[in-house]
Protein backbone atom coordinates (compact mmCIF):
# COMPACT_ATOMS: atom_id res chain seq x y z
CA UNK A 1 0.00 0.00 0.00
CA UNK A 2 1.38 3.36 -0.98
CA UNK A 3 1.78 6.13 1.54
CA UNK A 4 -0.86 8.20 -0.24
CA UNK A 5 -3.65 5.63 0.03
CA UNK A 6 -2.74 5.06 3.66
CA UNK A 7 -3.20 8.75 4.40
CA UNK A 8 -6.56 8.82 2.64
CA UNK A 9 -7.75 5.79 4.58
CA UNK A 10 -6.62 7.38 7.80
CA UNK A 11 -8.34 10.65 6.97
CA UNK A 12 -11.60 8.79 6.38
CA UNK A 13 -11.22 6.86 9.59
CA UNK A 14 -10.47 10.16 11.29
CA UNK A 15 -14.02 11.45 11.27
CA UNK A 16 -15.75 8.29 12.37
CA UNK A 17 -15.08 5.30 14.56
CA UNK A 18 -14.44 1.65 13.80
CA UNK A 19 -17.70 -0.28 13.29
CA UNK A 20 -17.35 -2.20 16.54
CA UNK A 21 -16.94 1.02 18.52
CA UNK A 22 -19.89 2.53 16.70
CA UNK A 23 -22.22 -0.36 17.38
CA UNK A 24 -21.08 -0.69 21.00
CA UNK A 25 -21.84 2.98 21.63
CA UNK A 26 -25.22 2.69 19.90
CA UNK A 27 -25.94 -0.46 21.90
CA UNK A 28 -25.08 1.09 25.27
CA UNK A 29 -27.16 4.19 24.50
CA UNK A 30 -30.15 2.08 23.45
CA UNK A 31 -29.98 -0.16 26.52
CA UNK A 32 -29.86 2.94 28.74
CA UNK A 33 -32.89 4.46 26.99
CA UNK A 34 -34.71 1.14 27.11
CA UNK A 35 -34.21 0.86 30.86
CA UNK A 36 -34.92 4.48 31.74
CA UNK A 37 -37.56 5.53 29.20
CA UNK A 38 -39.23 2.60 27.44
CA UNK A 39 -39.70 0.30 30.43
CA UNK A 40 -41.34 2.95 32.67
CA UNK A 41 -43.67 3.89 29.82
CA UNK A 42 -44.54 0.25 29.11
CA UNK A 43 -45.05 -0.43 32.81
CA UNK A 44 -47.80 2.22 33.02
CA UNK A 45 -49.93 0.45 30.43
CA UNK A 46 -49.26 -3.12 31.56
CA UNK A 47 -50.03 -2.24 35.19
CA UNK A 48 -53.22 -0.48 34.08
CA UNK A 49 -54.37 -3.51 32.08
CA UNK A 50 -53.17 -6.11 34.59
CA UNK A 51 -56.72 -7.15 35.52
CA UNK A 52 -58.19 -6.81 32.05
CA UNK A 53 -59.92 -4.13 30.05
CA UNK A 54 -63.05 -4.12 32.21
CA UNK A 55 -61.15 -3.27 35.38
CA UNK A 56 -59.26 -0.60 33.44
CA UNK A 57 -62.44 1.05 32.18
CA UNK A 58 -64.08 0.74 35.61
CA UNK A 59 -61.18 2.71 37.06
CA UNK A 60 -61.77 5.50 34.57
CA UNK A 61 -65.56 5.57 34.96
CA UNK A 62 -65.58 6.40 38.66
CA UNK A 63 -67.17 9.80 39.33
CA UNK A 64 -64.01 10.96 41.15
CA UNK A 65 -61.90 10.08 38.13
CA UNK A 66 -64.30 11.98 35.90
CA UNK A 67 -64.23 15.10 38.03
CA UNK A 68 -60.41 14.90 38.12
CA UNK A 69 -60.33 14.72 34.32
CA UNK A 70 -62.69 17.68 34.02
CA UNK A 71 -60.71 19.78 36.49
CA UNK A 72 -57.44 18.99 34.70
CA UNK A 73 -58.92 20.04 31.36
CA UNK A 74 -60.39 23.21 32.88
CA UNK A 75 -57.03 24.13 34.43
CA UNK A 76 -55.19 23.68 31.14
CA UNK A 77 -57.87 25.60 29.21
CA UNK A 78 -57.32 28.62 31.48
CA UNK A 79 -53.57 28.38 32.12
CA UNK A 80 -52.31 27.72 28.59
CA UNK A 81 -54.02 30.71 26.86
CA UNK A 82 -52.90 33.04 29.68
CA UNK A 83 -49.30 31.98 29.20
CA UNK A 84 -49.73 32.08 25.44
CA UNK A 85 -50.69 35.76 25.46
CA UNK A 86 -47.91 36.51 27.90
CA UNK A 87 -45.38 34.50 25.89
CA UNK A 88 -46.14 36.37 22.67
CA UNK A 89 -46.09 39.77 24.38
CA UNK A 90 -42.84 39.04 26.20
CA UNK A 91 -41.17 37.64 23.07
CA UNK A 92 -42.28 40.69 21.05
CA UNK A 93 -40.80 43.26 23.43
CA UNK A 94 -37.64 41.26 24.15
CA UNK A 95 -36.87 40.11 20.60
CA UNK A 96 -37.88 43.19 18.65
CA UNK A 97 -36.45 46.02 20.77
CA UNK A 98 -33.31 47.01 22.64
CA UNK A 99 -33.83 48.39 26.13
CA UNK A 100 -32.07 48.58 29.46
CA UNK A 101 -32.55 45.64 31.78
CA UNK A 102 -33.50 43.24 28.98
CA UNK A 103 -31.15 40.51 30.16
CA UNK A 104 -32.51 40.86 33.68
CA UNK A 105 -36.09 40.63 32.44
CA UNK A 106 -35.23 37.47 30.50
CA UNK A 107 -33.73 35.95 33.64
CA UNK A 108 -36.85 36.83 35.65
CA UNK A 109 -39.00 35.08 33.04
CA UNK A 110 -36.87 31.95 33.46
CA UNK A 111 -37.21 32.04 37.23
CA UNK A 112 -40.20 29.68 37.58
CA UNK A 113 -38.16 26.96 35.85
CA UNK A 114 -35.65 26.90 38.65
CA UNK A 115 -38.00 27.30 41.61
CA UNK A 116 -39.13 24.02 43.13
CA UNK A 117 -42.84 23.45 42.45
CA UNK A 118 -43.38 22.89 46.16
CA UNK A 119 -41.91 26.32 46.95
CA UNK A 120 -44.14 27.81 44.24
CA UNK A 121 -47.23 26.33 45.85
CA UNK A 122 -46.15 27.63 49.24
CA UNK A 123 -45.77 31.17 47.86
CA UNK A 124 -49.43 31.22 46.82
CA UNK A 125 -50.49 29.85 50.20
CA UNK A 126 -48.65 32.77 51.82
CA UNK A 127 -50.44 35.29 49.58
CA UNK A 128 -53.97 33.88 49.40
CA UNK A 129 -54.16 31.35 52.27
CA UNK A 130 -56.17 31.89 55.46
CA UNK A 131 -53.14 33.41 57.23
CA UNK A 132 -51.75 35.04 54.11
CA UNK A 133 -51.67 38.64 52.92
CA UNK A 134 -55.10 38.67 51.31
CA UNK A 135 -56.51 35.82 53.44
CA UNK A 136 -58.73 37.90 55.77
CA UNK A 137 -60.04 40.05 52.93
CA UNK A 138 -60.83 37.00 50.81
CA UNK A 139 -62.58 35.29 53.73
CA UNK A 140 -64.70 38.42 54.30
CA UNK A 141 -65.85 38.38 50.72
CA UNK A 142 -66.31 34.62 50.73
CA UNK A 143 -63.78 34.00 47.97
CA UNK A 144 -61.78 30.80 48.14
CA UNK A 145 -58.50 30.59 46.25
CA UNK A 146 -56.34 28.19 48.23
CA UNK A 147 -57.79 24.68 48.53
CA UNK A 148 -60.02 25.59 45.60
CA UNK A 149 -59.90 25.71 41.83
CA UNK A 150 -58.42 29.26 41.44
CA UNK A 151 -55.39 28.24 43.50
CA UNK A 152 -54.83 25.20 41.29
CA UNK A 153 -55.02 27.37 38.18
CA UNK A 154 -52.61 29.95 39.65
CA UNK A 155 -50.06 27.31 40.66
CA UNK A 156 -50.31 25.76 37.20
CA UNK A 157 -49.85 29.14 35.53
CA UNK A 158 -46.72 29.66 37.63
CA UNK A 159 -44.99 26.39 36.78
CA UNK A 160 -45.80 26.69 33.06
CA UNK A 161 -45.05 30.43 32.97
CA UNK A 162 -41.82 30.45 30.87
CA UNK A 163 -42.59 27.67 28.37
CA UNK A 164 -44.00 29.67 25.45
CA UNK A 165 -41.90 32.82 25.99
CA UNK A 166 -38.75 30.66 26.17
CA UNK A 167 -39.59 29.01 22.87
CA UNK A 168 -40.46 32.23 21.04
CA UNK A 169 -37.70 34.63 22.20
CA UNK A 170 -34.74 32.94 20.43
CA UNK A 171 -36.89 32.19 17.39
CA UNK A 172 -38.02 35.81 16.96
CA UNK A 173 -34.52 37.11 17.68
CA UNK A 174 -33.12 34.90 14.94
CA UNK A 175 -35.71 36.15 12.47
CA UNK A 176 -34.95 39.80 13.08
CA UNK A 177 -37.14 42.81 12.33
CA UNK A 178 -36.72 43.24 8.58
CA UNK A 179 -39.97 41.69 7.46
CA UNK A 180 -42.04 43.51 10.07
CA UNK A 181 -40.38 46.84 9.29
CA UNK A 182 -41.08 46.33 5.59
CA UNK A 183 -44.75 45.68 6.37
CA UNK A 184 -45.01 48.82 8.51
CA UNK A 185 -43.28 50.95 5.90
CA UNK A 186 -45.73 49.62 3.30
CA UNK A 187 -48.58 50.89 5.45
CA UNK A 188 -49.72 47.87 7.48
CA UNK A 189 -50.96 48.46 10.99
CA UNK A 190 -49.26 46.83 13.97
CA UNK A 191 -51.93 44.15 14.28
CA UNK A 192 -51.89 43.41 10.55
CA UNK A 193 -48.12 43.05 10.71
CA UNK A 194 -48.38 40.67 13.63
CA UNK A 195 -51.12 38.49 12.13
CA UNK A 196 -49.81 38.34 8.56
CA UNK A 197 -46.04 38.60 8.94
CA UNK A 198 -44.89 37.57 12.42
CA UNK A 199 -47.41 34.84 13.23
CA UNK A 200 -46.82 32.75 10.07
CA UNK A 201 -43.09 32.89 10.80
CA UNK A 202 -43.36 31.70 14.38
CA UNK A 203 -46.30 29.30 14.12
CA UNK A 204 -44.35 26.06 14.55
CA UNK A 205 -42.35 27.38 17.48
CA UNK A 206 -45.56 28.63 18.99
CA UNK A 207 -47.23 25.24 18.58
CA UNK A 208 -44.20 23.55 20.14
CA UNK A 209 -44.32 25.88 23.14
CA UNK A 210 -48.08 25.47 23.55
CA UNK A 211 -48.03 21.67 23.58
CA UNK A 212 -45.14 21.48 26.05
CA UNK A 213 -46.89 24.07 28.22
CA UNK A 214 -50.10 22.03 27.99
CA UNK A 215 -48.38 18.75 28.91
CA UNK A 216 -46.84 20.33 31.98
CA UNK A 217 -50.10 22.10 32.90
CA UNK A 218 -52.06 18.84 32.84
CA UNK A 219 -49.37 16.87 34.61
CA UNK A 220 -48.15 19.26 37.32
CA UNK A 221 -48.07 17.59 40.70
CA UNK A 222 -45.92 19.33 43.33
CA UNK A 223 -47.25 22.89 43.15
CA UNK A 224 -50.85 21.80 42.68
CA UNK A 225 -50.53 19.34 45.54
CA UNK A 226 -49.66 22.16 47.97
CA UNK A 227 -52.60 24.42 47.06
CA UNK A 228 -55.28 21.85 46.27
CA UNK A 229 -56.27 20.53 49.68
CA UNK A 230 -56.98 17.14 48.04
CA UNK A 231 -60.75 17.34 48.26
CA UNK A 232 -62.04 14.37 46.31
CA UNK A 233 -64.36 15.16 43.47
CA UNK A 234 -63.67 18.88 43.89
CA UNK A 235 -60.00 19.86 43.88
CA UNK A 236 -58.32 16.74 42.58
CA UNK A 237 -56.55 16.88 39.25
CA UNK A 238 -55.58 13.65 37.47
CA UNK A 239 -52.05 13.52 38.96
CA UNK A 240 -53.45 14.04 42.48
CA UNK A 241 -56.12 11.42 41.82
CA UNK A 242 -53.36 9.01 40.79
CA UNK A 243 -51.54 9.67 44.05
CA UNK A 244 -54.61 9.05 46.23
CA UNK A 245 -55.47 5.79 44.47
CA UNK A 246 -51.88 4.64 44.60
CA UNK A 247 -51.60 5.32 48.32
CA UNK A 248 -54.82 3.35 48.85
CA UNK A 249 -53.29 0.38 47.02
CA UNK A 250 -55.81 0.65 44.17
CA UNK A 251 -53.03 -0.05 41.75
CA UNK A 252 -55.10 -0.78 38.64
CA UNK A 253 -57.24 2.35 39.00
CA UNK A 254 -54.15 4.47 39.74
CA UNK A 255 -52.34 3.24 36.64
CA UNK A 256 -55.52 3.55 34.56
CA UNK A 257 -55.65 7.27 35.39
CA UNK A 258 -51.88 7.49 34.89
CA UNK A 259 -52.24 5.88 31.46
CA UNK A 260 -54.33 8.86 30.35
CA UNK A 261 -51.43 11.15 31.22
CA UNK A 262 -48.96 8.81 29.53
CA UNK A 263 -51.11 8.91 26.38
CA UNK A 264 -51.09 12.70 26.61
CA UNK A 265 -47.29 12.58 26.80
CA UNK A 266 -47.09 10.37 23.71
CA UNK A 267 -49.45 12.63 21.74
CA UNK A 268 -47.33 15.60 22.85
CA UNK A 269 -44.16 13.95 21.56
CA UNK A 270 -45.79 13.12 18.21
CA UNK A 271 -47.09 16.68 17.69
CA UNK A 272 -43.72 18.07 18.72
CA UNK A 273 -41.87 15.87 16.21
CA UNK A 274 -44.29 16.79 13.44
CA UNK A 275 -43.94 20.50 14.25
CA UNK A 276 -40.14 20.24 14.15
CA UNK A 277 -40.24 18.31 10.89
CA UNK A 278 -42.63 20.78 9.23
CA UNK A 279 -40.50 23.68 10.42
CA UNK A 280 -37.38 22.12 8.88
CA UNK A 281 -39.22 21.52 5.60
CA UNK A 282 -40.30 25.15 5.43
CA UNK A 283 -36.84 26.42 6.27
CA UNK A 284 -35.39 24.24 3.51
CA UNK A 285 -38.01 25.39 1.02
CA UNK A 286 -37.32 29.02 1.94
CA UNK A 287 -33.56 28.47 1.55
CA UNK A 288 -34.06 27.03 -1.94
CA UNK A 289 -35.98 30.06 -3.21
CA UNK A 290 -33.91 32.17 -5.56
CA UNK A 291 -33.09 35.65 -4.23
CA UNK A 292 -35.79 37.97 -5.45
CA UNK A 293 -33.70 41.10 -5.70
CA UNK A 294 -30.13 41.56 -6.72
CA UNK A 295 -27.95 42.11 -3.70
CA UNK A 296 -26.78 45.71 -3.36
CA UNK B 1 -28.56 37.83 22.70
CA UNK B 2 -26.59 41.02 22.97
CA UNK B 3 -26.79 42.41 19.51
CA UNK B 4 -24.36 45.25 18.92
CA UNK B 5 -26.11 48.57 19.62
CA UNK B 6 -27.38 49.86 16.35
CA UNK B 7 -26.90 53.57 16.30
CA UNK B 8 -29.90 55.40 17.66
CA UNK B 9 -32.41 53.18 15.92
CA UNK B 10 -35.82 54.76 15.87
CA UNK B 11 -38.50 52.30 16.88
CA UNK B 12 -40.37 51.59 13.68
CA UNK B 13 -42.39 48.69 15.05
CA UNK B 14 -45.35 49.59 17.22
CA UNK B 15 -46.36 47.86 20.43
CA UNK B 16 -43.28 48.28 22.62
CA UNK B 17 -45.10 50.01 25.46
CA UNK B 18 -48.05 47.65 25.32
CA UNK B 19 -46.07 44.40 25.26
CA UNK B 20 -43.49 45.48 27.83
CA UNK B 21 -46.20 46.83 30.09
CA UNK B 22 -48.22 43.64 29.89
CA UNK B 23 -45.12 41.50 30.41
CA UNK B 24 -44.17 43.39 33.57
CA UNK B 25 -47.75 43.38 34.86
CA UNK B 26 -48.20 39.64 34.36
CA UNK B 27 -44.72 38.87 35.70
CA UNK B 28 -45.47 40.89 38.85
CA UNK B 29 -48.78 39.18 39.55
CA UNK B 30 -47.68 35.62 38.89
CA UNK B 31 -44.06 35.64 40.03
CA UNK B 32 -42.85 38.76 41.82
CA UNK B 33 -45.65 39.40 44.33
CA UNK B 34 -45.80 35.78 45.55
CA UNK B 35 -42.00 35.79 45.76
CA UNK B 36 -42.09 38.94 47.89
CA UNK B 37 -44.69 37.32 50.16
CA UNK B 38 -42.27 34.47 50.79
CA UNK B 39 -39.43 36.84 51.69
CA UNK B 40 -41.66 38.99 53.92
CA UNK B 41 -42.85 35.94 55.80
CA UNK B 42 -39.20 35.13 56.56
CA UNK B 43 -38.63 38.60 57.98
CA UNK B 44 -41.37 38.01 60.56
CA UNK B 45 -39.17 35.31 62.11
CA UNK B 46 -36.36 36.00 64.53
CA UNK B 47 -32.89 34.80 63.57
CA UNK B 48 -32.83 31.92 66.14
CA UNK B 49 -36.26 30.75 64.95
CA UNK B 50 -35.07 30.80 61.37
CA UNK B 51 -31.89 28.95 62.23
CA UNK B 52 -33.75 26.33 64.21
CA UNK B 53 -36.01 25.67 61.24
CA UNK B 54 -33.34 25.47 58.56
CA UNK B 55 -30.57 23.74 60.52
CA UNK B 56 -32.45 21.02 62.40
CA UNK B 57 -30.70 17.65 62.01
CA UNK B 58 -33.61 16.21 60.02
CA UNK B 59 -33.53 19.18 57.63
CA UNK B 60 -29.74 19.01 57.27
CA UNK B 61 -30.03 15.31 56.41
CA UNK B 62 -32.57 16.23 53.73
CA UNK B 63 -30.18 18.78 52.16
CA UNK B 64 -27.41 16.21 52.04
CA UNK B 65 -29.73 13.70 50.43
CA UNK B 66 -31.28 16.15 47.95
CA UNK B 67 -27.99 17.62 46.77
CA UNK B 68 -26.09 14.33 46.85
CA UNK B 69 -28.73 12.44 44.87
CA UNK B 70 -29.16 15.35 42.43
CA UNK B 71 -25.40 15.52 41.89
CA UNK B 72 -25.04 11.80 41.24
CA UNK B 73 -28.04 11.83 38.90
CA UNK B 74 -26.69 14.85 37.01
CA UNK B 75 -23.29 13.10 36.64
CA UNK B 76 -24.95 9.99 35.22
CA UNK B 77 -26.93 12.22 32.85
CA UNK B 78 -23.75 14.02 31.85
CA UNK B 79 -22.12 10.79 30.68
CA UNK B 80 -25.15 9.10 29.14
CA UNK B 81 -26.58 12.36 27.80
CA UNK B 82 -23.35 12.96 25.90
CA UNK B 83 -23.36 9.37 24.66
CA UNK B 84 -26.98 9.61 23.45
CA UNK B 85 -26.40 13.00 21.79
CA UNK B 86 -23.27 11.61 20.10
CA UNK B 87 -25.04 8.52 18.82
CA UNK B 88 -28.00 10.57 17.55
CA UNK B 89 -25.82 13.12 15.73
CA UNK B 90 -22.97 11.01 14.38
CA UNK B 91 -24.41 7.59 13.57
CA UNK B 92 -27.16 6.18 11.40
CA UNK B 93 -29.24 3.32 12.72
CA UNK B 94 -32.80 2.04 12.27
CA UNK B 95 -35.40 3.79 14.43
CA UNK B 96 -33.23 6.83 15.02
CA UNK B 97 -36.10 9.33 14.52
CA UNK B 98 -38.25 7.55 17.10
CA UNK B 99 -35.40 7.41 19.61
CA UNK B 100 -34.78 11.12 19.06
CA UNK B 101 -38.42 11.94 19.77
CA UNK B 102 -38.51 9.63 22.79
CA UNK B 103 -35.66 11.48 24.53
CA UNK B 104 -38.13 14.25 25.41
CA UNK B 105 -40.44 11.82 27.23
CA UNK B 106 -39.39 13.02 30.71
CA UNK B 107 -40.44 16.56 29.70
CA UNK B 108 -43.85 15.36 28.60
CA UNK B 109 -44.64 12.59 31.09
CA UNK B 110 -46.10 13.94 34.35
CA UNK B 111 -43.73 13.36 37.24
CA UNK B 112 -46.29 11.52 39.36
CA UNK B 113 -46.74 8.99 36.56
CA UNK B 114 -42.99 8.53 36.27
CA UNK B 115 -42.82 8.06 40.04
CA UNK B 116 -45.40 5.30 40.35
CA UNK B 117 -44.16 3.61 37.20
CA UNK B 118 -40.53 3.48 38.31
CA UNK B 119 -41.67 2.24 41.71
CA UNK B 120 -43.70 -0.53 40.08
CA UNK B 121 -40.63 -1.58 38.06
CA UNK B 122 -38.13 -1.53 40.90
CA UNK B 123 -40.17 -2.77 43.87
CA UNK B 124 -39.49 -6.32 45.07
CA UNK B 125 -42.22 -7.77 42.84
CA UNK B 126 -41.59 -5.53 39.82
CA UNK B 127 -40.18 -6.40 36.39
CA UNK B 128 -36.65 -5.38 37.35
CA UNK B 129 -36.87 -5.58 41.13
CA UNK B 130 -37.73 -9.29 41.18
CA UNK B 131 -34.34 -10.14 39.66
CA UNK B 132 -32.36 -7.78 41.83
CA UNK B 133 -33.91 -8.54 45.19
CA UNK B 134 -32.49 -12.10 45.44
CA UNK B 135 -29.06 -10.54 44.81
CA UNK B 136 -29.57 -8.22 47.75
CA UNK B 137 -29.89 -5.10 45.60
CA UNK B 138 -32.72 -2.79 46.59
CA UNK B 139 -33.48 0.08 44.24
CA UNK B 140 -36.86 1.23 45.57
CA UNK B 141 -37.83 2.85 48.87
CA UNK B 142 -34.31 4.07 49.64
CA UNK B 143 -31.89 6.74 48.31
CA UNK B 144 -31.06 4.55 45.27
CA UNK B 145 -34.62 5.00 44.07
CA UNK B 146 -34.32 8.78 44.44
CA UNK B 147 -31.23 8.82 42.22
CA UNK B 148 -32.99 6.71 39.58
CA UNK B 149 -36.05 8.98 39.54
CA UNK B 150 -33.79 12.04 39.22
CA UNK B 151 -31.86 10.45 36.34
CA UNK B 152 -35.17 10.00 34.54
CA UNK B 153 -36.23 13.62 35.20
CA UNK B 154 -32.92 15.15 34.07
CA UNK B 155 -32.14 12.95 31.07
CA UNK B 156 -33.25 15.29 28.25
CA UNK B 157 -31.34 18.36 29.48
CA UNK B 158 -27.81 17.24 28.59
CA UNK B 159 -28.91 15.56 25.34
CA UNK B 160 -30.81 18.63 24.15
CA UNK B 161 -28.06 21.14 25.00
CA UNK B 162 -25.21 19.08 23.51
CA UNK B 163 -27.02 17.85 20.37
CA UNK B 164 -27.17 21.18 18.46
CA UNK B 165 -23.54 21.99 19.28
CA UNK B 166 -22.38 18.61 18.00
CA UNK B 167 -24.44 19.11 14.85
CA UNK B 168 -22.76 22.45 14.18
CA UNK B 169 -19.21 21.29 14.94
CA UNK B 170 -16.93 21.37 11.93
CA UNK B 171 -15.67 18.07 10.63
CA UNK B 172 -12.77 19.87 8.92
CA UNK B 173 -11.10 20.32 12.30
CA UNK B 174 -11.27 16.61 12.93
CA UNK B 175 -9.96 15.82 9.46
CA UNK B 176 -7.08 18.23 10.03
CA UNK B 177 -6.28 16.58 13.36
CA UNK B 178 -6.31 13.15 11.73
CA UNK B 179 -4.00 14.21 8.94
CA UNK B 180 -1.65 15.54 11.62
CA UNK B 181 -1.56 12.06 13.10
CA UNK B 182 -3.98 12.25 16.01
CA UNK B 183 -5.86 9.13 17.05
CA UNK B 184 -9.64 9.15 17.30
CA UNK B 185 -9.50 9.25 21.09
CA UNK B 186 -7.04 12.17 21.07
CA UNK B 187 -9.32 14.03 18.68
CA UNK B 188 -12.27 13.46 20.98
CA UNK B 189 -10.34 14.70 24.01
CA UNK B 190 -8.59 17.67 22.41
CA UNK B 191 -10.85 18.80 19.55
CA UNK B 192 -14.43 17.72 20.18
CA UNK B 193 -14.65 17.82 23.97
CA UNK B 194 -13.39 21.41 24.39
CA UNK B 195 -15.94 22.57 21.80
CA UNK B 196 -18.87 21.00 23.61
CA UNK B 197 -17.78 21.60 27.22
CA UNK B 198 -19.89 24.76 27.74
CA UNK B 199 -22.99 22.98 26.43
CA UNK B 200 -22.24 19.90 28.55
CA UNK B 201 -21.90 21.96 31.71
CA UNK B 202 -25.06 23.94 30.91
CA UNK B 203 -26.99 20.70 30.52
CA UNK B 204 -25.45 19.36 33.73
CA UNK B 205 -26.42 22.50 35.68
CA UNK B 206 -29.97 22.42 34.30
CA UNK B 207 -30.40 18.75 35.17
CA UNK B 208 -29.01 19.40 38.66
CA UNK B 209 -31.24 22.45 39.25
CA UNK B 210 -34.30 20.55 38.12
CA UNK B 211 -33.42 17.56 40.30
CA UNK B 212 -32.97 19.65 43.45
CA UNK B 213 -36.53 20.95 43.25
CA UNK B 214 -38.15 17.73 42.06
CA UNK B 215 -40.99 16.36 44.14
CA UNK B 216 -43.57 14.35 42.22
CA UNK B 217 -41.47 11.51 40.89
CA UNK B 218 -39.35 11.13 44.01
CA UNK B 219 -41.89 10.78 46.81
CA UNK B 220 -43.36 7.55 45.46
CA UNK B 221 -40.05 5.75 45.15
CA UNK B 222 -38.16 7.26 48.08
CA UNK B 223 -39.82 5.53 51.01
CA UNK B 224 -39.66 8.94 52.74
CA UNK B 225 -37.99 7.86 55.98
CA UNK B 226 -36.85 10.83 58.09
CA UNK B 227 -33.03 11.20 58.15
CA UNK B 228 -32.64 8.52 55.45
CA UNK B 229 -34.74 9.14 52.39
CA UNK B 230 -36.66 12.35 52.99
CA UNK B 231 -35.99 15.08 50.40
CA UNK B 232 -36.12 18.81 51.21
CA UNK B 233 -39.35 19.58 49.28
CA UNK B 234 -41.03 16.87 51.35
CA UNK B 235 -39.82 18.60 54.54
CA UNK B 236 -41.65 21.73 53.36
CA UNK B 237 -44.83 19.74 52.69
CA UNK B 238 -44.53 18.07 56.09
CA UNK B 239 -44.24 21.42 57.88
CA UNK B 240 -47.22 22.78 55.93
CA UNK B 241 -49.35 19.82 56.95
CA UNK B 242 -48.58 20.68 60.58
CA UNK B 243 -49.54 24.33 59.88
CA UNK B 244 -45.94 25.39 60.58
CA UNK B 245 -46.00 28.06 57.88
CA UNK B 246 -42.98 29.92 59.22
CA UNK B 247 -40.85 26.76 59.33
CA UNK B 248 -41.94 25.78 55.82
CA UNK B 249 -41.11 29.26 54.57
CA UNK B 250 -37.65 29.22 56.15
CA UNK B 251 -36.71 25.98 54.42
CA UNK B 252 -38.29 27.26 51.20
CA UNK B 253 -36.10 30.37 51.35
CA UNK B 254 -33.01 28.20 51.56
CA UNK B 255 -34.14 26.30 48.48
CA UNK B 256 -35.00 29.57 46.76
CA UNK B 257 -31.53 31.00 47.34
CA UNK B 258 -30.06 27.85 45.86
CA UNK B 259 -32.38 28.17 42.85
CA UNK B 260 -31.17 31.75 42.31
CA UNK B 261 -27.55 30.65 42.47
CA UNK B 262 -28.20 27.84 40.00
CA UNK B 263 -29.98 30.26 37.68
CA UNK B 264 -27.00 32.62 37.74
CA UNK B 265 -24.60 29.73 37.10
CA UNK B 266 -26.70 28.54 34.15
CA UNK B 267 -26.88 32.07 32.73
CA UNK B 268 -23.10 32.45 33.02
CA UNK B 269 -22.57 29.07 31.35
CA UNK B 270 -24.89 29.99 28.50
CA UNK B 271 -23.08 33.28 27.98
CA UNK B 272 -19.81 31.33 27.88
CA UNK B 273 -21.33 28.94 25.35
CA UNK B 274 -22.41 31.82 23.09
CA UNK B 275 -18.94 33.36 23.23
CA UNK B 276 -17.46 29.94 22.56
CA UNK B 277 -19.65 29.49 19.51
CA UNK B 278 -18.32 32.81 18.25
CA UNK B 279 -20.27 35.11 15.98
CA UNK B 280 -23.78 33.89 15.21
CA UNK B 281 -23.97 32.27 11.78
Amino acid sequence: MSAATRTIRRAKAGTTEAPWVRWTLIGVAMVFLLLFLVLPLAAVFTEALRKGVDAYLAGLKEPDAWSAIKLTLLTAVIAVPLNLVFGVAAAWCIAKYEFKGKAFLTTLIDLPFSISPVVAGLMYVLVFGAHGWFGPWLAEHDIKIIFAVPGIVLATVFVTFPFIARELIPLMQAQGNDEEQAAIVLGASGWQTFWHVTLPNIKWGLLYGVILCNARAMGEFGAVSVVSGHIRGQTNTIPLHVEILYNEYQSVAAFAAASLLALLALVTLVIKSVAEWRNEQEMKAAAELPPERPRP
Amino acid sequence: MTTPPKRARKRVLPGFGLTLGYTLFYLSIIVLIPLTALLFKTFTMTWPQFWEAVAAPRVLASYRLTFGASFIAACVNLVFGLLIAWVLVRYQFPGKKIVDALVDLPFALPTAVAGISLTALLAGNGWIGQYLEPLGIQLAFNPNGIVIALIFIGLPFVVRTVQPVLEDSEKELEEAATSLGATRWQIFLHVILPAITPALLTGFAMAFARAVGEYGSVIFIAGNMPMVSEITPLIIIGKLEQYDYAGATAVAVVMLVISFVMLLVINALQAWQRRHAGAPV
